[in-house]
C-alpha cells in the first residue's frame, strides 16, 4: 500500500488538475472518466487487451528461444561468431521501430508484423547479452574444461551459461520492457483490433477517455509483465 | 608406477627468453618449485597441464591421460552445489559419477553432508577443501597445483597442507609456490626456477610434512628467500 501512495498522489493530482478544466476534456480527461471509459468499454478493452498481449507473449517466447539459440551458435563456432557478432553489435543502434511500416508491406495488417516487431525487440538485446556473457568467463575457469578434455557444449552448458545468466537477466528485462512498446506500434501502423489499433481509433473520434484507457492498460500490462518476470528471474537467482 | 612425467624443453614469450633447455622429471611424490615472480613457474605448470599460454614453447611434455589441477583461486562455481561442484570435472568430460564416491570424498576431506550446500555458505578454507575434493574424486596420477594455498589465512595454509598432503599419498604433485615454507613443509624435491634454468634447492629429510614451528624449516626458509631475492 505505501508503495501505491505516490501512484495515487499523482492520480489525485491529475483528477484536481483535470477537474479545474484549464484544458478541454478532449485532451486532457480526469481519470475518473477514464475509469468510466473502461468500466462502460471493459469488453472491447478486454479482447482487444488480449490481442496485444498474445502478440507480446508470442514474441517474447520466439525473440527469447532464437536469441539464446543464436548466442549458443556463435558461442559454439568461432566461424559463425566472426561474421555475425559485428551484426549483431550493429543493430544495437538500429532503431526497430522504425521497420514498423516495412515489416507491415512485408507481411500484412495481421499479428504476423506485430509479433515480429516485439521478436527483433527481444532477440537483439538477448542474443548480443548473452553472448557477451558467455565469452567472458573467466580463463581460469575455462582451464578446467581444458584439464577435463571437456566438449565446447558441456562447457557451454557447465561452465559458461551459469556465469553468463546475469547478462542474459538483464537483457531479458529490458527487452520485457520494450516489448509491449514494439507490439503497440505494429498495431498503429496498421491493425484491426488491438490496443494500439484501439488508441488510433478512439482519437480519430474524439474519445479521448478511451484512448487513456487502453494506454492505461499497455502502461498496465507492460509493469505486469516487468514484475512477473522480475519474480521469475530471482526464483532462479539471476 | 612406470611414472616418467616432465618437461623437456625452451620456452619463450615473443622474443625474450622464459628458460632454456629445461629438464625436469618428475618422481613419485611431493616436487615444489619455486622462484621469483615471472621467472615462468605457473608458464612451466601450464604447459605441463596442456592449458594455454602466452608462451611459445619447444620440446616435449610427458604427462598422463588425466591430470589434476588445482588454481591460485577454488575456481568454485557458485551455481552449483557443493557436490556438482565435486563432481564437476566428470560432468565436463561427459563420465558418470558416483554420488556415494562424492560424499566419502566429501567425508575424506572434513565436509561430510556438506554435498546439497551452496558455495557461498562456506568459508574461504572450506571451498579449498571443495576444490581440493574436486581433483581428489578425479584419481588422477598426476596432480597439479598452482599455489593453491596462498590466498588462505597462516592457520587455514597449513592445515589444507597437511590434508592435501595426506589424500594425495602415493601420487605425483607438483605444487608451483612462492613460500619456501610451504615447499619445505611438503617437497622431498625442490627447484628453483630463475634466470632461465632450474636449479635444484637441498630437501628437509623426512618426515614429511614437517611441522609448521619446526626450527631447522625456518631457518631453511630463511636461506631459500635469501637466495629467491638474489636471483629476481
Amino acid at each position: 500500500m505505501k508503495r501505491a501512495a505516490p501512484f495515487f498522489a499523482i492520480l489525485g493530482f491529475w483528477q484536481i488538475v483535470a477537474s479545474l478544466q484549464l484544458l478541454p476534456a478532449f485532451v486532457l480527461p480526469t481519470p475518473v472518466s477514464v475509469l468510466r471509459a473502461m468500466i462502460d468499454n471493459s469488453e472491447l478493452l478486454y479482447h482487444n487487451t488480449l490481442v496485444t498481449l498474445g502478440e507480446v507473449l508470442a514474441g517474447i517466447a520466439i525473440g527469447l528461444f532464437f536469441g539464446i539459440a543464436a548466442a549458443f551458435i556463435m558461442m559454439l563456432s568461432a566461424g559463425v561468431r566472426r561474421v555475425l557478432r559485428p551484426v549483431l553489435t550493429g543493430s544495437q543502434a538500429l532503431p526497430v521501430f522504425v521497420l514498423a511500416p516495412v515489416l507491415t508491406i512485408w507481411f500484412g495488417y495481421g499479428a504476423g508484423p506485430k509479433i515480429l516487431m516485439t521478436v527483433l525487440l527481444v532477440f537483439f538485446p538477448v542474443a548480443s547479452g548473452l553472448l557477451d556473457g558467455l565469452l567472458a568467463t573467466p580463463a581460469a575457469t575455462l582451464d578446467l574444461a581444458h584439464i577435463a578434455k571437456a566438449s565446447q557444449w558441456r562447457t557451454l552448458i557447465w561452465l559458461r551459461l551459469p556465469h553468463a545468466l546475469p547478462q542474459l537477466g538483464a537483457s531479458l528485462r529490458i527487452a520485457v520492457t520494450y516489448a509491449p512498446t514494439g507490439a503497440v506500434i505494429g498495431e498503429w501502423v496498421g491493425a484491426s483490433k488491438g490496443l494500439g489499433y484501439l488508441m488510433l481509433m478512439s482519437n480519430a473520434r474524439l474519445r479521448i477517455d478511451l484512448m487513456f484507457a487502453a494506454l492505461a492498460l499497455i502502461v498496465a500490462m507492460t509493469l505486469v509483465l516487468n514484475i512477473v518476470t522480475h519474480r521469475f528471474l530471482r526464483r532462479f537467482e539471476i | 608406477m612406470a611414472a616418467n612425467w616432465g618437461i623437456t624443453g625452451s620456452a619463450r614469450i615473443d622474443r625474450q627468453q622464459l628458460f632454456t633447455g629445461l629438464e625436469l622429471t618428475l618422481e613419485p611424490g611431493w616436487t615444489c618449485l619455486m622462484g621469483p615472480s615471472g621467472a615462468g613457474k605457473s608458464t612451466l605448470l601450464r604447459l605441463l597441464a596442456g592449458l594455454e599460454t602466452s608462451a611459445t614453447f619447444e620440446g616435449t611434455i610427458r604427462r598422463p591421460d588425466r591430470i589434476g589441477w588445482m588454481g591460485q583461486t577454488d575456481l568454485m562455481q557458485p551455481r552449483l552445489t557443493v557436490a556438482q561442484n565435486v563432481t564437476l570435472m566428470a560432468r565436463l568430460a561427459a563420465r558418470p559419477h558416483d554420488p556415494v564416491r562424492t560424499e566419502s570424498i566429501l567425508r575424506s576431506v572434513g565436509l561430510a553432508g556438506f554435498g546439497p550446500r551452496r558455495p557461498e555458505t562456506l568459508s574461504g578454507g572450506q571451498r579449498q577443501r571443495v576444490a581440493l575434493a574436486r581433483t581428489l574424486i578425479e584419481d588422477a596420477p598426476l596432480i597439479l597445483l598452482d599455489e593453491p594455498f596462498s590466498a588462505l589465512d597462516p592457520a587455514n595454509r597449513a592445515a589444507m597442507q597437511e590434508l592435501a598432503y595426506a589424500q594425495l599419498a602415493g601420487r605425483t604433485v607438483l605444487l608451483v609456490t612462492h613460500d619456501p615454507a610451504e615447499a619445505l613443509r611438503l617437497g622431498t624435491h625442490l627447484f628453483m626456477l630463475a634466470q632461465g634454468g632450474l636449479a635444484t634447492v637441498p630437501a628437509l629429510a623426512p618426515p614429511h610434512p614437517r611441522d609448521s614451528s619446526d626450527l631447522e624449516l625456518a631457518l631453511a626458509a630463511g636461506q631459500i628467500l635469501t637466495r629467491i631475492r638474489q636471483s629476481s
